[in-house]
């Protein structure tokens, strides 16, 4: 028994009142790295299970990304306990799914219409960056659905904010080049 | 400013993740340079067409709850202290045993409406649900031997006590085994039990409230129910025995527990 039950309830609610109104943020990373919906939820069972085991010695950084730090080592002690052996199931966002629809992934060529962008209905964006390899779709995830800037990103990530920006830029190369090659309609570039 | 340099700014810029003058000197290389400018249309049409769609996830409400429930709150389940405070993995699917108990049993509190005052009626409601869960097909027993020798070692690591378990053969009570139960928010043993075609579930768990040297008698949904607490420990008697042969039960078992080493 630790601690008074009354002092455990005040800090399951102080924990309930802080921690909970990020697990959309917290579920959707963890639905890119695991790449699997049912895979996802047990990392964020398991995410908020050791933040809790944790909320008392935590002092920062801000909630958001320390749950989603603490998710991230989650999945990557899942994939290590399965001897890195990504999963795939019979998902939207599965890889072999995915890959089929995507080709070999290549460096932005200089073609001509290097500047124009291609429209996309919102599944197929998802499936981009859902086959992108692991380090880069963390880091655009990081940055575009969780909105966390280089130095949270850094913090989550466990890497200097240089890795974060050469990362990034290479994630958003690939991209690119992914997403021009899937077919769409062309839009107009912001100029 | 070459290209080079440029190509490796222009995502600071496009993140706002520079200050004022240096956006400025990455902004007044790209208006001269076309190909910089190019890619820099580029990256930022592609992060506008992210931002508008809709790549977020909505958690869904089960896996809210779930955490919910996890948690010591202070809920209609009464206090859950830290030491239960367990995440079930996928409680519905989950493949071990007792699965199918454990989701009756959580499905089982939710029913009832339980005010901290009547806390004792409502867990003598819960061992009794357990009780008659206990006796649909296949869920009577986790370990089955009539040997105490085998049941005591089998809590080991399973729970944080060790429930004595006696052997009452002699006194008519034929040791059937034991199992893992779940009630009122907290993992306890129960030690099974049977007289003629009667079955008793004996469950304990830590005691948490009040002492009750003194055996409490209930009855709850036609089952006996008799409670008392001993050494640092709960007891929950039920069974559809009558009153009396369980009171027999209760008066053979109490001093055996002290009689015994464990």
């Amino acid at each position: 028994m630790t601690g008074h039950p009354n002092a455990e309830q005040e800090k399951a609610r102080r924990f309930r009142d802080a921690a909970l109104p990020y697990i959309d943020d917290v579920f959707a990373l963890a639905r890119y790295l695991m790449r699997n919906a049912e895979d996802a939820e047990d990392m964020v069972q398991e995410c908020y299970l050791r933040a809790f085991q944790h909320f008392e010695s935590y002092r920062g950084p801000a909630m958001k990304p320390w749950l989603l730090a603490i998710l991230r080592n989650a999945c990557y002690s899942e994939f290590t306990r399965r001897g890195k052996r990504e999963v795939s199931l019979d998902d939207p966002w599965d890889d072999d799914r995915a890959a089929e629809q995507m080709p070999i992934w290549q460096e932005p060529s200089t073609s001509p219409d290097v500047s124009l962008i291609r429209a996309h209905d919102d599944e197929t964006i998802r499936r981009l960056i859902a086959t992108l390899p692991q380090p880069f779709r963390e880091v655009i995830v990081l940055r575009e659905v969780n909105d966390l800037s280089y130095q949270e990103i850094a913090e989550v990530a466990g890497v200097p904010i240089g890795t974060v920006m050469s990362r990034l830029a290479r994630a958003r190369s690939m991209l690119r080049s992914a997403w021009n090659l899937a077919e769409a309609p062309m839009l107009e570039t912001v100029p | 400013m070459n290209c080079a340099e440029c190509e490796s700014l222009l995502h600071p810029l496009i993140d706002d993740e520079f200050d004022v003058g240096h956006a400025r000197d990455v902004e007044a290389h790209a208006t001269e340079c076309p190909g910089c400018a190019d890619k820099l249309g580029a990256f930022r049409a592609m992060r506008k067409a992210m931002a508008a769609a809709d790549l977020k996830q909505t958690a869904p409400t089960r896996l809210r709850r779930r955490i919910e429930a996890a948690l010591p709150l202070p809920s209609a389940q009464g206090i859950a202290p830290l030491k239960y405070f367990r995440l079930p993995r996928r409680p519905f699917f989950g493949g071990f045993a007792l699965g199918t108990a454990l989701s009756a049993a959580l499905a089982a509190s939710v029913v009832l409406t339980v005010i901290r005052t009547d806390h004792e009626q409502a867990v003598a409601a819960g061992v009794v649900s357990a009780h008659i869960r206990s006796l649909q097909p296949g869920h009577l027993m986790d370990v089955e031997t009539s040997d105490q020798h085998t049941v005591k070692p089998w809590f080991d690591g399973k729970i944080d006590l060790a429930p004595p378990v006696i052997d009452l053969g002699a006194e008519g009570f034929t040791l059937l085994g034991g199992r893992l139960d779940y009630i009122d928010g907290k993992s306890v043993a129960s030690i099974v039990y049977k007289r003629g075609k009667h079955e008793i579930n004996l469950f304990v768990a830590r005691q948490l409230g009040t002492e009750h040297a003194n055996v409490t008698d209930r009855t709850a949904q036609g089952y006996n129910v008799r409670h008392w607490s001993d050494a640092g420990l709960d007891f929950w008697a039920v069974s559809d025995l009558g009153p009396t042969e369980l009171n027999e039960f209760v008066r053979k078992y109490r001093p055996a527990l002290h009689g015994s080493s464990s």
